[in-house]
């Protein structure tokens, strides 16, 4: 019963991706760009625990959390250089 | 045994509407991203729904490894903590990016002349000398 659930789960985070692909290619300015590779990443990560679900194997965590925090530092650094020009000050 | 086993049986029950939610939560996240007429509303639609339906996914995960492999498995955790702690930082970072990019605001936004002043006001380096 789970395997069939867990490929609906992938099937709806694939048309929220499609979503945000389209908010990306779209966007009229760069902050939505930048949102849209936001809720992309955000969505692969559960993208990656669904698949360690299905293969029952906790190898592919080190992978979301890896996504995570560089997500999280690419998100800033570009907010950042938007806001200021530059990234390290 | 049989406990053990009802247990197991029952855990993918909680899984699965775990899971389902939090898809689901992420799919409404992604499609007010994709729907929604300005930037500012658009930027309450996948912070808010994606932590919670992240929160979801990895509860659910968690849960399925703690039954199988019989132990506490709370990798997890690190993940949901580390988004909900990032989530509203980036989240920040994006609307304050927007506000002094001056994107438009849409029909009916109230306060409207608050963003305006927001715009204006430079931030704490930002001092010249003019």
């Amino acid at each position: 019963m789970l395997s069939n659930v867990i490929m609906i789960c992938t099937g709806m985070i694939g048309l929220a991706m499609l979503f945000c692909l389209w908010r990306l290619i779209k966007g009229p300015d760069i902050t939505d760009r930048i949102l849209a590779l936001d809720t992309l990443y955000i969505n692969s990560i559960a993208l990656i625990i669904l698949l360690g679900l299905y293969y029952g194997t906790a190898l592919y965590f080190e992978g979301a959390l890896l996504i995570a925090m560089l997500g999280f530092v690419s998100t800033s650094a570009v907010a950042k250089y938007l806001l200021r020009g530059d990234i390290i000050e | 045994m049989t406990s053990l086993n009802n247990l197991a049986v029952y855990s993918d029950y909680f899984v699965a509407a775990l899971l389902i939610g939090g898809a689901l939560f992420m799919l409404v996240g992604s499609w007010g991203l994709a729907k929604l007429p300005d930037f500012y509303t658009r930027l309450h639609a996948p912070t808010k729904a994606s932590t919670l339906g992240m929160g979801a996914t990895l509860l659910g995960s968690l849960v399925w490894f703690s039954v199988q492999e019989e132990s506490l498995h709370i990798h997890e955790l690190v993940i949901s903590i580390f988004l909900f702690l990032t989530a509203p930082v980036s989240a920040y970072m994006m609307g304050k990016a927007a506000i002094h990019r001056r994107r438009p605001l849409a029909e009916g936004t109230r306060n409207a002349e608050e963003v305006e002043r927001a715009a204006e006001r430079k931030g704490i380096n930002d001092r010249d000398d003019d």
